[in-house]
């Protein structure tokens, strides 16, 4: 992976602006998979409210922004991640009290409650959403990063991502990571080994919020607008499909998961026009039915046995407390 | 706040709580029985509002296409039902969310199609549409009443199938316990099917019946599906009268609150479920075990 990602450092060389804003897109749409995948392949949590800390960043970051002068990109960054972990620690004690499909419905609930705050009153534009005039800009001495420039932008993006991979990565190989696929696979006897399940649970749960904040906010920066849609839970459903397609149980797999996606819906947008949706909304139920695996059961499909293989079982039940 | 008032918010209250019992039933039975997350019941709802809207144009009778919602919808669950949702059964949660979440963007998109994306009001037959005055400036319409009538008798419908009849006892052991109503032989295949067919036809009930009074739109299934999952949230997953008393609930803090608070109602639902959770995490009527 590190390989890959330092390849993609030299991207900028080979195409233009617009793909580099392309790439630097879904990257950040990678961040937003990959730190869900914390919580629903290592940590058995199927969270519908993800791309609520990713629209709540981004409607921080323009809140926090005066009218017409630069941001200062460590300031705003730091508060929108600040409140995005505050928001998801009262979201996540309240909803980790609960299991398997209340978990789904009490998250879903929650981050509607977010879309619907931000949706009906004044707070920020409403149903038409806001715009960021001027984007965020960091002077270190004579170095300035301005996000305005896509080149510029494209790699702190890079940046970032990266960080994202190595931290959950980190994570993973740390006692934390073991409790919290302890939890995951089995609750009681993680319980009875000691394990604070609650804690480990929510703090992973944070820890991804925060991610999905961070990928939020440069989301907002990038587009100069931010939106109520950019907070509902379709949002969320789109990063969760992104996770199966790339498979839970690599860290790195929602980021392919990412970029078969946004490539997919380019192409469906490209040649059906109007109805991509139809079929882009096919693709997923046909994903499910018969590829449970994600892209990894294409490749094994296709390439020769043994030159594969394959990480995720077909079918696994997410078992909690010894149930399903 | 007067009595005629205070009379006309609580039957708003009680109408709102109705429909909204409707569709959460047939989510809580769904997920209790099926053990399926099902997030195309708001599809329903709308698509519900639709079928109604065109029938009754094309008949000019609202009652027939009330009914005729109803019916297709169920034909479309029955459908539905052993295209897709029949292959979930022992899946996890993940992929139940996924294949309804693509069912959503299809359904959506064939109601785009077939219906367009306009906005359309259902209108009232010459009986219904007038109403009732209850001081000089105040008055309730017919329609109204009548829906709470209606929606008390399929909730009384409702109760009386699953408390009264064999199916509904099949229908109670199952959502009590799954593997052992199926080694004592029930034949589960067509109780899913049915229970399946049944909640989503009355989702689109609920749409079809609010269509008259409110307009049917695109978007009127999402907000609709939030509501019902706080509900469930509520009365605890399989609880037909957990549904009930959750939905009622919601119907009364949702209505005063835009009475009394106008500006926290949106949130108001939400912080009535945060404080469920923190009281019984598995719902009112809920079992207590997770």
């Amino acid at each position: 992976m590190a390989a890959m990602f330092a390849t993609a450092l030299f991207l900028p060389l080979v195409v233009g602006d617009y793909y580099l804003q392309f790439a630097a897109k879904v990257m950040l749409l990678g961040i937003l998979a990959m730190s869900l995948n914390l919580n629903v392949g290592f940590g058995g949590m199927v969270s519908l409210c993800h791309a609520a800390f990713f629209g709540l960043a981004g409607y921080v970051l323009v809140l926090v922004t005066p009218e017409y002068e630069a941001p200062n990109l460590v300031w705003t960054l730091l508060v929108a991640l600040a409140v995005v972990a505050l928001v998801a620690a009262v979201i996540g004690a309240l909803s980790l009290r609960t299991r398997g499909i209340y978990f789904i419905m009490v998250t879903l609930a929650f981050g509607e409650m977010l879309y619907f705050l931000f949706h009906d009153t004044s707070i920020g534009g409403g149903s038409d959403g806001i715009f960021l005039y001027v984007k965020p800009l960091l002077t270190l001495g004579g170095l300035s990063i301005d996000l305005e420039n896509p080149l510029t932008f494209y790699m702190v993006a890079l940046v970032c991502c990266a960080l994202s991979w190595a931290l959950i990565t980190h994570l993973l190989a740390s006692p934390f990571g073991d409790s919290l696929t302890a939890a995951r696979d089995n609750e009681r006897r993680a319980m009875s080994l000691g394990i604070p399940v609650f804690a480990v649970r929510l703090v992973a749960f944070i820890v991804s919020a925060v991610m999905a904040g961070l990928a939020g906010y440069l989301s907002a920066a990038q587009f100069g607008f931010v939106a109520p849609q950019m907070l509902g839970w379709h949002m969320s459903a789109v990063a969760l499909v992104m996770v199966v397609l790339g498979g839970t149980r690599k860290v790195a797999g929602p980021l392919f998961g990412a970029v078969v996606l946004v490539v997919l819906e380019d192409i469906l947008k490209i040649y059906l026009g109007e109805q991509w949706k139809l079929v882009y909304g096919g693709v997923i139920v046909a994903l499910v039915l018969f590829l449970p695996g994600g892209l990894q059961d294409i490749l094994r499909l296709t390439l020769p046995q043994g030159w594969f293989r394959r990480t995720a079982p077909v079918t696994q039940p997410i078992v909690v407390g010894g149930k399903q | 706040m007067d009595i005629a008032t205070f009379a006309i918010q609580l039957l708003n209250a009680v109408q709102y709580g109705l429909v909204l019992f409707l569709v959460a039933s047939g989510l809580t039975l769904v997920f209790g029985i099926l053990g399926v997350i099902n997030l195309a019941h708001g599809a329903f709802y709308m698509l519900g509002a639709y079928f109604a809207w065109w029938f009754t144009l094309a008949t000019g009778n609202l009652f027939i296409g009330i009914v005729a919602a109803f019916v297709v919808s169920f034909l479309l669950g029955l459908l539905l039902e052993s295209l897709f949702i029949k292959r979930l059964y022992g899946r996890d949660h993940l992929s139940q969310v996924l294949l309804s979440f693509g069912l959503i963007l299809v359904l959506d998109k064939l109601r785009q199609i077939v219906f367009g994306r306009d906005v359309y009001s259902v209108p009232l037959p010459e009986w219904l549409s007038g109403s009732i005055q209850l001081t000089d400036l105040q008055s309730y319409p017919h329609y109204r009443v009548a829906l709470i009538g209606f929606c008390l008798l399929v909730a009384a419908a409702i109760f009386f199938v699953i408390n009264r009849t064999r199916i509904g006892m099949i229908v109670r052991a199952g959502a009590e316990n799954r593997d052992m109503t199926r080694a004592l032989g029930i034949p589960f295949d067509r109780v899913n099917r049915l229970v399946f067919a049944v909640g989503i036809a009355l989702a689109a009930l609920a749409g079809a019946v609010i269509a008259p009074v409110s307009t049917v739109f695109p978007g009127m299934g999402d907000s609709m599906l939030i509501l019902s999952f706080v509900v469930v949230v509520l009365g605890g997953v399989g609880s037909v009268p957990g549904a009930a008393i959750g939905a009622l609930l919601i119907g009364l803090i949702d209505t005063f609150g835009k009475v009394f608070l106008p500006e926290f109602a949106g949130v108001l639902i939400y912080l009535l479920m945060a404080l469920v959770l923190l009281w019984r995490p598995t719902g009112i009527m809920g079992k207590r075990e997770i």
